[in-house]
């Protein structure tokens, strides 16, 4: 008890004379977001400072993290690959069917419907990145969300023709490669890799801000199929029965 | 705004205890998944839609579904292995 009033004391008293020197809620010094604030539209004809930074000013450090989740679902899909002795024994009572047990046809229904307009919402959210919040990221994951709906819906195989592995994949790749591509127009059209080469057109409207709706577009078909791909590697391992 | 956010903070520490007091791991998986939702909403009242439009699906669907996904697998093992040694 005493060593640890010992210790907790004066932990309890620096606690509190640090809290007590913290800056005000909100009070933000950042002087790069600031200027970045004040001349991203008149200089990238971009909206969304957000985007123009991801897509633009640091478009090197998006393109470390868009191969960081590039090599997981790629580590992922190595690791859950088909083993050797292992073989697809059958595909589990419920997979290709519903498989949650109580779901109502209404539930299915509903979320068979909302597939659509959740793919309409990635298309208008990967598209207008540059414009109002949003961009490739947030797109592909809601794109990836819409192909879990039909699984959610009841149908495994369903989802499964919908997004054939190699098609996937091939997205997948495509995206990541196509972001890289942009960068290297950069260094090809203009002075340096990711420079903005593109006309930059008049701010707010749907071709504006140069290369950014292309980053953008790139990145979302990248997250897209690494989601997909993902769910559907873990879906085989839940779903389809491995034996040896 | 600044009631909203208070609420928020209060709902979020809660959300956050209850995460860890809920043992069951299924059970985890869906409060995790509301506890998402709530930061995504802290972030919007942030003024930071950029960042609450990806935690909304990575935290309130992606990782709840693999969380979920990984623990049917581990129990179709268990029930197996258990209906092998019988």
């Amino acid at each position: 008890m005493c060593v640890f009033a010992g210790g907790a004391l004066p932990l309890a008293s620096l606690l509190v004379w640090g809290l007590s020197g913290l800056p005000a809620f909100g009070d933000f010094h950042g002087a790069y977001a600031l200027l970045v604030d004040r001349i991203v539209v008149a200089q990238r004809h971009a909206t969304d400072a957000v985007t123009a930074v991801n897509f633009d000013y640091r478009a090197l450090d998006t393109l470390g993290e868009e191969f960081i989740l590039f090599t997981s679902v790629a580590g992922l899909a190595v690791l859950l690959r088909e083993q050797r002795g292992e073989r697809l024994r059958a595909i589990t009572r419920g997979a290709g069917e519903h498989h949650f047990q109580g779901a109502s046809y209404a539930l299915r229904a509903l979320t068979l419907v909302l597939v659509g307009p959740v793919l309409v919402v990635s298309a208008y959210i990967d598209a207008h990145g540059a414009i109002t919040p949003g961009g490739g990221f947030q797109g592909g994951v809601v794109g990836a969300a819409a192909l879990l709906l039909v699984f959610l819906g009841g149908s495994y195989l369903a989802m499964r023709r919908l997004s054939p592995h190699a098609l996937v994949e091939a997205a997948e790749a495509a995206g990541a490669g196509g972001y890289a591509l942009v960068g290297l127009g950069g260094m090809v059209f203009a002075a340096a890799y990711f420079q903005n080469f593109l006309g930059l057109g008049t701010p707010a409207t749907l071709i504006s801000a140069g290369t950014i709706p292309l980053s953008s577009l790139a990145v979302g078909l990248e997250v897209s199929g690494a989601f997909v791909l993902l769910w559907a590697e873990f879906l085989d391992q839940a779903l389809v029965v491995r034996g040896r | 705004m600044e009631a909203l956010r208070a609420v928020l903070l209060v709902l979020l520490a809660l959300g956050g205890l209850a995460v860890v007091l809920t043992r069951e791991p299924l059970r985890q998986a869906l409060v995790l998944g509301v506890y998402g939702l709530l930061l995504a909403l802290l972030f919007f009242v942030l003024q930071a839609p950029d960042v609450a439009l990806s935690q909304i699906v990575v935290s309130t669907v992606g990782l709840p579904v693999m969380i979920l996904l990984a623990l049917a697998k581990v129990r179709a093992h268990d029930h197996r292995k258990r209906r092998g040694e019988q």
